[in-house]
């Protein structure tokens, strides 16, 4: 189990070094991503002109202010509270991240599928959780809201965050076909039948 | 100022004594200033029950990634109130229950009116996330609202002079997660306890865990989806009416955490606060279950309107 500190984006070989139960913390620029984002990217063909090449995506759909632009709020939002939402309704989506915009780190909670684990080894790529129902602090570690594009899809747009020591949060996904979420499943089913018998359920 | 109404404590409401049983009459502008600021105090504040919960977990986890995971949630709820800020940016569906008690005059229609405008001006005034889209255009109106939204559910008590309005903002991880068996009566009990144990299997890390796992037996199919909703959202401590159904909640809490889910299913001994029950007679020809959980961002917030005043609460 190690830490590792990465400022954004990062290489291939860096992500492909990372075992589930290690801890990452990410510096510099931070992607957040929704459902409708996804749907509207890869379902009818939108594209952005954000850059995501070697960047993390985190699943979220913040709560925003709107303000007149300073250098504090450069594209007119300030965060009010920053969190993360299921990953599992975006599986689908993770192949089309990784191939057609290079992203190479996808962070949420709940985590990913066999797909995404399997897309993840081929591309070379990590899930990262991050925890649900943490906003309120997790927000203390954005900076600023540098831009957005897609904002008809508000609160689902492409934002970009500038972040301050984003973390640590945990591999539970790595490039090595190794899921702590398949793990923890694989071990719970692995207790049904006990837990059916402590109930005197019969058959 | 947030919480100005409830430091102040108390406002006017006016009285009627007594003519025709009426022992309170509300006033609407009140309620959708409360159900305003029901909105926002249940997204920063977590009930004291849920805090303790917490703790309760904490204390007997014993599997050092679920111990730094309920650290870090324990953390938030002191951050958020501390900054005054959301526990969670899931600001829900919001659902606004109703108790209007015998001796209060409402007029109904009015009052639902009331709690929009009350739920609309939390979005846009604070302003927070509106989470609420329509089913098929997926248009976002911003204010949380939209057809039969905000949920409003209205029952009738026999306190007489009590309006309370509890509000409750239903994240959707955990709503996303709820699901509806209609077991026939040969497959008993056990297909209850069966239905539970594979719903908590199947949700995994995805409803945010550590959860209260809402049970709903019985009834017809949409009453027991309700029932299920209802006991999820049912404050920690509190016991079903019904000794047949409170009998199970112990049992089943027990069997749903032996099975090592853990705090956002990485794992651990804290898969759920409790499991909560709540029955309703159903058809001889029916054995109906339902599941529906409420994420570990247990929010609730309640308004209270007497003749003394209005105070705010859990």
């Amino acid at each position: 189990m190690a830490h590792f500190d990465f400022q954004m984006p990062v290489t291939e070989e860096q992500v492909r070094k990372l075992r589930v139960n290690d801890t990452v913390t990410l510096y510099g620029t931070l992607y957040g991503i929704r459902d409708a984002t996804q749907i509207h990217m890869f379902d009818r063909g939108r594209k952005t002109r954000f850059d995501l090449n070697g960047h993390a995506v985190i699943h979220t759909a913040p709560n925003v202010r709107r303000v007149d632009k300073t250098d504090a709020a450069p594209c007119g939002y300030a965060p009010i509270c920053i969190g993360t939402t299921t990953s599992d309704r975006m599986e689908r989506f993770t192949r089309p991240l990784m191939s057609e915009c290079g992203v190479r780190i996808i962070i949420g909670k709940g985590g990913l599928r066999e797909g995404s684990l399997t897309a993840f080894k081929e591309i070379g790529g990590v899930y990262l959780a991050v925890i649900g129902g943490a906003a309120a602090l997790e927000t203390t570690w954005i900076e600023v809201i540098e831009d957005v594009d897609l904002d008809d899809l508000n609160p689902e747009s492409l934002w970009r965050f500038r972040v301050k020591g984003f973390g640590p949060l945990l591999v539970s996904m790595d490039s090595h076909g190794e899921s702590l979420y398949t793990q923890v499943n694989k071990a719970a089913r692995e207790k049904r039948a006990a837990a059916l018998a402590s109930l005197g359920v019969k058959r | 100022m947030l919480f100005a109404a409830c430091a102040n404590g108390r406002s006017s409401v006016s009285v009627r004594s007594l003519l025709n049983g009426v022992q309170m009459k509300v006033d609407l502008k009140q309620v959708e200033d409360a159900c305003k600021e029901l909105y926002i105090r249940a997204l920063k504040l977590l009930p004291p029950d849920i805090k303790q919960g917490f703790e309760r977990l904490d204390r007997d986890e014993t599997d050092a990634t679920a111990k730094a995971v309920l650290g870090t949630m324990i953390r938030n709820i002191a951050v958020a109130e501390d900054t005054r800020n959301l526990l969670c940016q899931d600001t829900g569906i919001p659902i606004y229950n109703v108790a209007i008690g015998a001796g209060v005059e409402v007029p109904g229609h009015e009052l639902k009116q009331a709690i929009v405008r009350g739920c609309e001006r939390a979005t846009r005034e604070h302003p927070i996330r509106s989470s609420v889209v329509h089913p098929l255009t997926r248009v976002n109106q911003h204010t949380s609202s939209g057809r039969l939204v905000p949920v409003i559910n209205i029952d009738f008590v026999p306190d007489a002079d009590t309006l309370s309005i509890e509000m409750i903002p239903k994240g959707s991880g955990s709503e996303n997660n709820s699901w509806l068996k209609m077991a026939i009566p040969a497959e008993g009990v056990d297909a209850i306890k069966t239905f539970v144990i594979d719903c908590v299997l199947d949700a995994g890390g995805k409803t945010c865990p550590p959860t209260i796992v809402g049970v709903g037996i019985g009834g017809t199919a949409d009453l027991c989806i309700h029932l299920s909703k209802v006991a999820a959202t049912r404050p920690l401590g509190s016991r079903c009416a019904d000794p047949e159904g409170a009998k199970l909640e112990p049992e089943l809490s027990r069997a749903v955490n032996e099975l090592g889910v853990g705090p956002q299913g990485l794992g651990g001994d804290s898969t759920s606060f409790a499991v909560h029950v709540e029955t309703a007679a159903t058809h001889i020809t029916m054995n109906p279950v339902a599941v529906n959980m409420q994420c570990h961002s247990a929010r609730r917030a309640r308004a209270t309107f007497t003749p003394r005043g209005l105070e705010y609460g859990f």
